[in-house]
């Protein structure tokens, strides 16, 4: 699960459309809960601050993906939405500058925070992985947000990439 | 020399969970051997076969690329911090 406040959407979603034809992509910074073996998140004061948020009255899309029975979910509560340059100044590939990815880390840890994903445009294609971007997933923890100019509005999704298979996961807006 | 090496989630496996971790050398070869000694799940993803950088990863001295710092050559001082970063592309093709 991703949940993201409305103005960080609409920053990734002005910047697909800047970029146009060109592909573009950033990255996300946050907090993340991940399931232990045990089925014990490692960070359970975040899932507590999910949990107020859900009874806040968020509002959902994207394809629900349940997590098991029992276990909670693994969740990035996106903080801030940092735009990078594509290096490959490609309408269909993308590359961020191994100096912007450090500096941006660096960014997240001062806030106390951490890089939780990327997301990038598909300018003509659908808001899913390509072969390319599983092959190239660089950390299954992180949470890969596609952005489709192919129709008339634009589209978001989310997903897991690990070993080479990919999940689709709810998109939570905090409005 | 001492350095701090700052572990990526994706390496963190071989490290278990821990995201800072000490290591000892001359140089940042020196180092990832000692790292590897004390984490030996790290090996297959820092370097090739052929005792190479990875391409898909990137280390970083402080503020600078090893790529520009003589690679696994570049030398390293005492409270030096060496950041692994996976790199991160993709692309619609």
């Amino acid at each position: 699960m991703l949940v993201i406040r409305k103005q960080d959407l609409q920053q990734i979603f002005s910047h697909a459309l800047d970029g146009y034809p060109l592909e573009v992509c950033g990255l996300l910074v946050g907090t993340e809960t991940v399931p232990s073996p045990a089925g014990q998140p490692e960070d359970q004061a975040a899932v507590d601050r999910l949990r107020q948020r859900s009874d806040a009255g968020l509002q959902a899309s994207g394809n629900p993906h349940e997590a098991e029975p029992g276990k909670p979910p693994a969740a990035a509560f996106v903080e801030l939405v940092v735009a990078t340059e594509n290096v490959a100044g490609s309408s269909r590939v993308y590359e961020i500058a191994p100096k912007a990815l450090l500096q941006v880390d660096r960014l997240a840890e001062s806030r106390g925070f951490q890089i939780v994903g990327v997301y990038h445009s598909h300018t003509h294609t659908e808001a899913k992985p390509s072969p390319t971007d599983i092959a190239k997933a660089p950390d299954p923890y992180w949470h890969y947000v596609l952005v489709s100019l192919r129709d008339v509005h634009p589209a978001l999704r989310s997903w897991k990439i690990e070993g080479g298979k990919i999940e689709e996961e709810k998109v939570v807006v905090k409005w | 020399m001492s350095v701090e090496v700052r572990v990526p989630t994706v390496l963190r496996p071989a490290t278990g969970g821990v995201a800072s971790v000490p290591a000892e050398g001359d140089t940042v070869g020196e180092v990832f051997e000692d790292l590897i000694g004390r984490h030996p799940g790290l090996k297959e993803q820092l370097l090739t076969d052929a005792g190479e950088l990875h391409r898909h990863l990137n280390v970083f001295l402080n503020d600078d690329d090893i790529r520009y710092l003589g690679k696994l050559d570049a030398k390293v001082a005492d409270g030096d911090t060496l950041t692994l970063m996976p790199a991160v592309a993709g692309g619609a093709l």
